[in-house]
């Protein structure tokens, strides 16, 4: 495939229709969909392969959601990471040392402007160009088929539809809120926010507040609910493991690593989790917070050390589901009332694709769609979604890993075609194979959990085949 | 090569942060070329056991600096001016060179010599450098140990027990150099710590570099250090041949004729798709 496709020598004449619109050949070029985490590593790791790459960013800069300038961006003032630096970095661009162990968003996006800059990605990257319409094409000489994007300036202009040889789509999966429906949530006279549309500790200052979701966002805003608010009752489901950012001193991931290094049995872990847990943190229904109604590593682990400190202090009150809402006042599951002024749906985001036919990605019922390894396309060879994983430690080093085999992928699939297919088929015979060992509380995000170390080490085995074959 | 994904310890046990030495220089203006994705790539050189940055600033820094190239030289924890940490691995080393290139503004071409060319053998198999040099390399093994061992006893012996190695004037430096500059070299050295040394002895190949970066091996057939066979065989591993300078030393940035394998090197760098 072409090498070094740069963005001056746009065909400037189309030969090809579709719809009665004029579609721009990029010959072998790749399209990339977003400029954030993941659509910085396609891009890197596609150029690495040699790939001519478009990438269309809607915003004006990368980061994607860690750039709290970002429309879509969910991250507050006081966001953290939850994993430590070895598990948050792209394995081949080592955050500095001495940083924190767990950075802020700020220096997250300081790092992702770094890679861009370190890489020459921005040259790659059209800022402020949105994706409306990704649709297949036949190849007229029989190869995989191609794809039409159809793009359009993010603040208007006029479409304009280009062909390329593969998509990686890389959109992110925290942007589009996910809000449960409740009774008399219409009527309610109180202010009700997502969690996305909180931005920091002022919004609290004074005010009676209801947190719902125990996620990683709900814990956090609880927290700052607990400094900040007159009042902070904190709803959650069910009980949860929370766990602390340190153990015996050091990042409990890393401990947590080592243990999965050993390759320990789940049960010998989930054993260790719970007495780890028993020794720093204690029992938690003593704070009066529900015990965990599953064991360790059945849910994405909350990572949050200063939950059980401010349950403690009396800052926060834990409280059961909400049941419904009223004029001035939230009714919960166990029958109580409380009126609270600002209500805080932690309640997560719900991956979309609206540039995208569902079937093109197998979209269940239940919006879910069903990727081989979790990120190649069912229906098309030249397909792929990189990122959509929720780990049980950072996304970066996963998603490096997923764009590595994109392009190691579309490379043998340029080179070897036959061979390439045949991998294809076998891959495909994997079925919906899900990359944990546990068996995980249903919720519609829990899909697309997985475990770091079976996830990888899938990833690992699928890059050796491809280089067998290469 | 089989791409290497799964890196536990080294997620689990990551390196302690240490202070360290970079020294830089930048091109004067004019001698860049073209734009700024044309223009040369940043050079980080890398200094071997024994050695800190000096060994780079003496000549070859300002030299490629001088052909356009902004140019760097690290010393490694417990090296130069760097700090140290105590019961230092070999995997610190690596996760040393992979901080200092991951810092630097653009993706670097990095330059090893002698044990620092294992040590920028296997920080390329984690950082996609643009390009690789390898400098009188000292890839270790037992082989070579032994004649380590047999060549400097006095030097090798303690390390054996628990002690650190001290290197030879005579087998850094060729006779053309001049007597009282590589008695000041020799003033320089540091001691190598033994559990450095003793890794060299276990050492195997190290993993194949990411990204497909180009490799060049550099290296003198007089090399005390470095047998030919080896530099032989790290090239043909790297799919090439070994440019040798005849008559030089082990340490090729020091010796009296330092400037034509720097020369060579960055006319190497100069060529298209290197």
């Amino acid at each position: 495939m072409a090498d070094d496709s740069g963005q001056d020598d746009l065909a400037p004449v189309a030969t090809i229709w579709r719809n009665g619109e004029p579609v721009y050949d990029r010959g072998d070029t790749v399209c990339v969909i977003g400029a954030g985490g993941s659509g910085l590593a396609a891009v890197k790791n596609l150029r690495e392969q040699r790939f001519g790459v478009d990438c269309y960013e809607r915003e004006t800069g990368v980061g994607g959601a860690w750039n709290w300038r970002h429309d879509r961006s969910p991250v507050y003032a006081s966001t953290h990471l939850i994993s430590s630096r070895p598990f948050t970095q792209f394995p081949d661009f080592p955050m500095p040392d001495d940083w924190p162990d767990y950075p802020h968003h700020s220096r997250l996006l300081a790092y992702f402007e770094r890679y861009a800059d370190h890489f020459g990605l921005r040259e790659h990257i059209w800022f402020g160009t949105e994706v409306v319409r990704v649709e297949p094409a036949e190849d007229p000489a029989g190869g995989p088929p191609r794809w039409d994007v159809t793009i359009r300036g993010a603040r208007g202009g006029a479409p304009r539809t280009m062909r390329y040889a593969a998509v990686v789509v890389a959109n992110g999966h925290n942007w589009s809120p996910k809000l449960p429906r409740y009774d008399g949530l219409d009527d309610y006279r109180g202010t009700v926010l997502h969690a996305g549309q909180y931005k920091d500790g002022t919004q609290l200052r004074g005010k009676k507040v209801l947190v719902v979701g125990a996620g990683n966002t709900g814990c956090d805003i609880a927290v700052e609910a607990a400094q900040q608010a007159a009042k902070c009752w904190h709803s959650t489901r069910r009980g949860y493991w929370y766990a602390p950012k340190y153990a015996l001193g050091r990042p409990v991931d890393q401990v947590n690593d080592q243990l999965l290094a050993l390759r320990l049995p789940l049960k010998l872990r989930q054993w260790i989790f719970k007495r780890t847990m028993k020794l720093t943190v204690g029992d938690l229904t003593r704070f009066g917070l529900p015990a965990p109604d599953h064991r360790p590593y059945e849910t994405h682990p909350i990572v949050n050390s200063q939950l059980v400190y401010y349950v403690g202090h009396g800052g926060i009150e834990p409280v059961p589901d909400v049941k419904r809402f009223d004029r001035n006042e939230v009714e919960l599951a166990d029958g109580h009332v409380i009126e609270p002024d600002l209500v805080i749906m932690a309640t997560g985001y719900l991956p979309r694709f609206e540039f995208l036919a569902p079937e093109l990605l197998a979209v269940d019922q239940e919006g879910r769609p069903r990727l081989t390894l979790q990120m190649l396309a069912r229906t098309y060879p030249t397909l792929a979604v990189a990122g959509l994983v929720q780990p049980d430690s950072s996304i970066f080093t996963i998603v490096h890993w997923q764009t590595v085999l994109m392009a190691r992928w579309l490379r043998l699939l340029d080179t070897a075609p036959e061979r390439a297919m045949a991998l294809w088929k076998t891959m495909q015979a994997d079925g919906d194979r899900r990359f944990t060992q546990v068996k995980l509380k249903d919720s519609t995000r829990h899909w697309f959990e997985v475990s770091h170390v079976d996830y990888l080490r899938a990833l690992e085995h699928t890059l050796h085949e491809i280089e067998a074959e290469a | 090569m089989r791409t290497v994904v799964m890196r536990s310890r080294e997620w689990a046990h990551p390196s302690p942060p240490v202070r360290r030495e970079v020294l830089s220089a930048a091109p004067e203006e004019g001698t860049r070329s073209g734009t700024p994705e044309k223009s040369p790539p940043p050079v980080l050189f890398v200094p071997g056991y024994g050695h800190g940055a000096w060994a780079y600033a003496e000549h070859w820094l300002e030299h490629a600096a001088s052909r356009g190239f902004p140019a760097y030289a690290m010393s490694l924890r417990g090296y130069g001016a760097s700090g140290s940490t105590p019961r230092t691995r070999f995997a610190d080393y690596v996760h040393d060179v992979t901080q200092v290139a991951a810092s630097l503004p653009r993706q670097a071409v990095l330059v090893g010599h002698g044990a620092g060319a294992l040590v920028v053998a296997q920080a390329m198999a984690r950082y996609p450098a643009r390009a690789g040099v390898l400098v009188s390399p000292v890839f270790g093994g037992p082989a070579a140990a032994f004649g380590q061992l047999r060549a400097n006893p006095a030097g090798t012996l303690p390390a054996l027990f628990g002690g650190g190695v001290r290197l030879r004037r005579s087998h850094l430096f060729s006779r053309e150099l001049q007597g009282s500059i590589s008695q000041g070299y020799q003033q320089r050295l540091e001691r190598i710590p033994g559990a450095a040394a003793r890794h060299l002895v276990r050492s195997r190949t190290p993993e194949g570099p990411v990204g497909n970066p180009p490799v060049l091996v550099v290296g003198s057939p007089d090399d005390r250090l470095v047998s030919r066979a080896t530099l032989e065989r790290v090239a043909r591993d790297n799919g090439g041949a070994p440019l040798l300078f005849p008559g030089m030393g082990h340490d090729l940035m020091l010796d009296a004729r330092w400037q034509e394998p720097i020369d060579a090197i960055l006319d190497w760098l100069e060529k298209p798709d290197a």
